[in-house]
């Protein structure tokens, strides 16, 4: 069987990736939140993972003969951000709530850290293999 | 790399912030500031914030803070009628700044409450990039 590390990594190499962009994002939401006319954005991270995964699993082009050339899979670096819906309307036409953008935003960084702490996991049994002790 | 986009977008806030408290302090210190005619009294200074999209970065996701510019109030000044003093005009009238003190208050805790969560933001940053640079040790 050939090795492959990026298969070894599983999802959790996109699932880090799109949460750092969620962080970027839910971040600008923050900068923001005094800016008339600015709506909240946000990335629905299930969908984005969702649909990578199936690109992966095979969910999209497959190659049937070696003459095929390779088909660019989903691309979660340009997942489509999405407009946050109020709560409630304010005046200056701005729709960040910075308590809802705050708890977004810490427990988007808890579940970076997650993805990094399988990923570190992951590295760990590697090297546990390569060594084999 | 998006977290390190993050950090740009949380300076530009804290940058228009600090410019908003700036502004908040000068009309607070000048609340009393009084003149002889309406053409030299001072009057209310407020930022004009906009967001600005980075479309050069291929995944979009940051979006920046500029200042567009600071905006003199036009409301009506405050005239208030003391012959004895030295700056009043003919008719004993002195022109008083349009400050609105409890508008520049909220103002002013409106914009430390940002720059707070905005530090804390970058901090969060800093803390996840960190994190990563230690990914497979």
């Amino acid at each position: 069987m050939r090795f492959n590390l990026d298969k070894a990594m599983g999802i959790h190499e996109t699932a880090l990736y799109v949460r750092a962009r969620r962080s970027a994002v839910l971040t600008s939401n923050l900068a923001n939140s005094d800016t008339p006319d600015y709506k909240a954005r946000d990335i629905d991270f299930k969908q984005v993972l969702k649909n990578a995964e199936g690109m992966k699993s095979g969910g999209g082009m497959q190659m049937t003969n070696s003459k095929h050339m390779q088909v660019g899979g989903y691309n979660a670096a340009t997942a489509e951000l999405l407009y946050r819906q109020p709560f409630q309307a304010s005046l200056d036409g701005n729709t960040v709530d910075a308590q809802i953008e705050k708890a977004k935003f810490a427990e988007n960084s808890m579940q970076y850290q997650s993805s990094l702490n399988f990923l570190t996991g992951k590295f760990k049994a590697l090297t546990l293999a390569i060594k084999g002790q | 790399m998006s977290l390190l986009g993050a950090f740009d977008v949380s300076g530009s806030a804290l940058s228009a912030q600090s410019i908003r408290l700036n502004a908040t302090s000068s009309n607070l210190a000048n609340a009393e500031t009084v003149s002889s005619n309406r053409d030299t009294t001072y009057r209310a200074r407020h930022p004009v914030f906009s967001a600005v999209m980075d479309t050069f970065n291929p995944d979009k996701a940051t979006t920046g803070v500029r200042v567009d510019g600071i905006v003199e109030s036009q409301s009506e000044l405050r005239m208030r009628y003391e012959p004895e003093h030295p700056l009043s005009n003919e008719e004993g009238y002195i022109f008083l700044p349009n400050v609105n003190a409890i508008e520049e208050m909220a103002n002013m805790i409106s914009a430390s409450r940002s720059y707070q969560y905005n530090v804390e933001a970058m901090n969060t940053t800093k803390q996840m990039l960190m994190a990563t640079l230690q990914l497979g040790k």
